[in-house]
């Protein structure tokens, strides 16, 4: 099975600021996507009890590639990275054309999106590639199954889980109950130095002339502020959660809170 | 969270090591320090996931399943770990220091026998120099290996062995020619655990590293081929100390670690904890305390990577690179540790903050792999040889 996993460079969560233009600075160091890591490796564990291999997609600055580096590390095959300065300040309808003229580029059986993102969280690019590709959209995936000739998924719902199927190829939006993602190996970590990592311009997935990137952002950022301070906090730590919870009832009963 | 040492000297796989085993020693070993400590337990679990990373190969040859890392990478992998528990920093420490006989003069025989379970971390091993009375003056030691027939029988007790108890082999040094100098009285050889007449005596009550057993090994005409012996007959004291030469870094990494790990708990507690109506932090004396450590911290990892890049390529003076490092590592991690606990003030002497163990554990650092004493020796001996 030849999976496609999209993934995006996020600002590491907690380090995230805003730039002098009011979007968020990616120059702070960047990781993988949270929700990204646990479709990936959902994708890893397909491909290790089916065969096949996993391609990483991803449209960042040309810059970044330390998060996808580690990504590879995972276990990827290679990684296609669309970076254009035109980009800059892509709305979420450019960034699935996007990865939908990528992918096109690409041999695929299945796609992986994570549900959705950490700085953006609009979570609709995965819903969006797959219309515009015209392929069945599978979202808040539990468990991931191949059948012959599609794919199986467990899907969240209100009530507890529906189970659906669809032919290939296909789109799933996967959730943090596909399990835990896996620590890069050191072996991994070294081996993946030397995978590819190919940088594709507009015009290499034939979208030149193509009204996409922040000049044609269908939305416009008119303001951005961090959010209002929390005051002061007092965080408890420690191991024992029992011990944790007595010293946080304590601090409520002190303040006459309950 | 941890500050980044000079990033510039390291290549990109040391950084992406070092980043990796940091995030697992935060994730995943840093929960579990302060019960290793309480338990005084050997972390099997954490065995086996520096097993399942790759870490416990790093440095062991890429064609018995090892990752081939240089001396300094060993040393960022320890470093990472010590930070979290120093105990656990240990297991990849000992497990270089055992293997280092074998990979400094083991035949290929004896490489391919013993190296691939301990490059992928199914096998531990254990370094038996120490006696009960030959510590310092290791030469001295007295458990005697007799050759008899094809093989040697070996009889003496060891003493302070690090993994002793939970090693699948162990680098036993014996005396097999009483006569001779005392430079060439001594052989190494290679111990299976389960060979008949080996046993572990007793397992020592420890101030720090708690969860590293430490143990007094029996060996009690335990019979090993011929083929077990690493090097010639008498080669035994030259290869101990060679062994030191590039262990001793290792060490000087665990206590950078551990220095490290405290300096980190220290400058976050100072700007929480309140008194006076501000934090503890905007008190210049905590301030002096503070930036004491981080210079007493930084100088000996800039000490140590630089020893570990003049002991790879080979310097003449290698004995005195790794001397240097561990006497400065162990003497900062004392200092710094011991600041950390005044940092926290009343609490710091809890058990309920990292800082008391920490101090604990950096203790060792001083005591073990020589002393800070015989690090002096060492330095001074080469300088004076130099001038000589």
């Amino acid at each position: 099975m030849r999976i496609v996993v999209l993934v995006k460079p996020v600002p590491d969560p907690g380090e995230e600021r805003l730039g002098a233009d009011g979007r968020l600075d990616r120059s702070v160091s960047a990781v993988i996507n949270g929700n990204d890591e646990y479709v990936l490796e959902a994708a890893l564990q397909l491909v290790d009890a089916n065969g096949g291999d996993v391609t990483l997609l991803s449209m960042a600055p040309a810059g970044i590639t330390d998060p996808i580096r580690k990504a590879l590390a995972m276990g990827a095959t290679r990684a296609v990275l669309v970076s254009d300065p035109a980009l800059v300040g892509s709305c979420a309808l450019s960034t699935a054309q996007v990865l939908a003229a990528a992918l096109q580029t690409l041999e695929y059986d299945l796609v992986l999106v994570g549900a959705d993102t950490s700085d953006g969280g609009g979570g609709v690019v995965g819903a969006a590639v797959a219309t515009l590709l015209g392929h069945p959209y599978l979202s808040r995936a539990r468990k991931i199954e191949p059948v012959e000739g599609g794919v199986r998924v467990e899907s969240l719902s209100a009530a507890g889980h529906d189970v659906l199927e669809a032919a290939l190829p296909a789109v799933v939006a996967g959730t943090q109950l596909l399990g835990e993602p896996r620590y890069p190996t050191l072996r991994g970590i070294m081996g993946a130095r030397s995978k590819d990592i190919a940088i594709r311009t507009l015009a290499e997935i034939g979208l030149a002339d193509r009204p996409v990137g922040g000049a044609h952002a269908t939305t416009t950022l008119l303001d951005a502020r961090p959010p209002a301070s929390r005051g002061s906090m007092r965080v408890v730590r420690g191991v024992d959660s029992a011990a944790a919870a007595a010293a946080i009832v304590d601090f409520l009963a002190e303040r006459r809170a309950i | 969270m941890t500050a980044a040492p000079a990033l510039g000297r390291l290549t990109d796989d040391q950084r992406a090591i070092r980043d990796a085993v940091r995030t697992l020693a935060r994730e995943r070993v840093a929960p579990r320090a302060a019960e290793i400590d309480r338990s005084a337990t050997f972390p099997e679990d954490l065995r086996a996931l520096l097993a399942e990373q790759g870490i416990l190969g790093l440095p062991f040859p890429e064609r018995f399943g090892g990752l081939g890392a240089d001396l300094l990478t060993v040393c960022l992998a320890i470093e990472a770990l010590s930070a979290a528990c120093a105990t656990t920093g240990l297991i990849l420490a000992v497990q270089e220091l055992g293997a280092l006989p074998l990979l400094l003069a083991g035949t290929e025989e004896q490489l391919e026998r013993f190296v691939p379970g301990l490059a992928a971390g199914r096998d531990l091993i254990a370094f038996a120099l120490t006696e009960a009375d030959a510590g310092s003056d290791a030469a001295a030691i007295r458990t005697r290996a007799i050759r008899d027939g094809d093989g040697y029988v070996i009889s003496g007790t060891k003493r302070f062995i690090s993994h002793g108890s939970v090693a699948h082999l162990v680098i036993a040094f014996a005396v097999t020619d009483p006569e001779a100098d005392r430079r060439r009285r001594i052989s190494a050889f290679v111990v299976e655990t389960d060979s008949p007449g080996f046993s572990v005596s007793r397992l020592e009550h420890k101030l720090g590293i708690r969860g590293s057993p430490t143990a007094e090994l029996a060996f009690d005409d335990v019979r090993v081929p011929i083929a077990n012996r690493i090097g010639a007959e008498g080669d035994g004291f030259d290869l101990a100390m060679r062994t030191l030469d590039r262990s001793r870094p290792g060490i000087a990494a665990q206590a950078v670690g551990i220095a490290q790990g405290a300096l980190d708990a220290a400058a976050a507690y100072a700007g929480q904890r309140r008194q006076f109506g501000r934090a503890i932090g905007e008190f210049q004396l905590v301030q002096g305390l503070l930036a004491d450590m981080d210079a007493r911290t930084e100088a000996a990892r800039q000490l140590l990577y630089t020893a570990c890049d003049e002991i790879e390529r080979g310097a003449p003076d290698a004995g005195r690179w790794s001397a240097l490092c561990k006497l400065v590592a162990g003497d900062a991690a004392m200092a710094v540790t011991t600041d950390a606990v005044q940092v926290f003030g009343g609490y710091g002497y809890l058990d309920d903050f990292p800082v008391e163990r920490m101090m604990r554990d950096a203790k060792i650092t001083q005591l073990y792999e020589g002393t800070q004493q015989i690090q002096r020796l060492v330095i001074a001996r080469a300088l004076l040889a130099r001038n000589a």
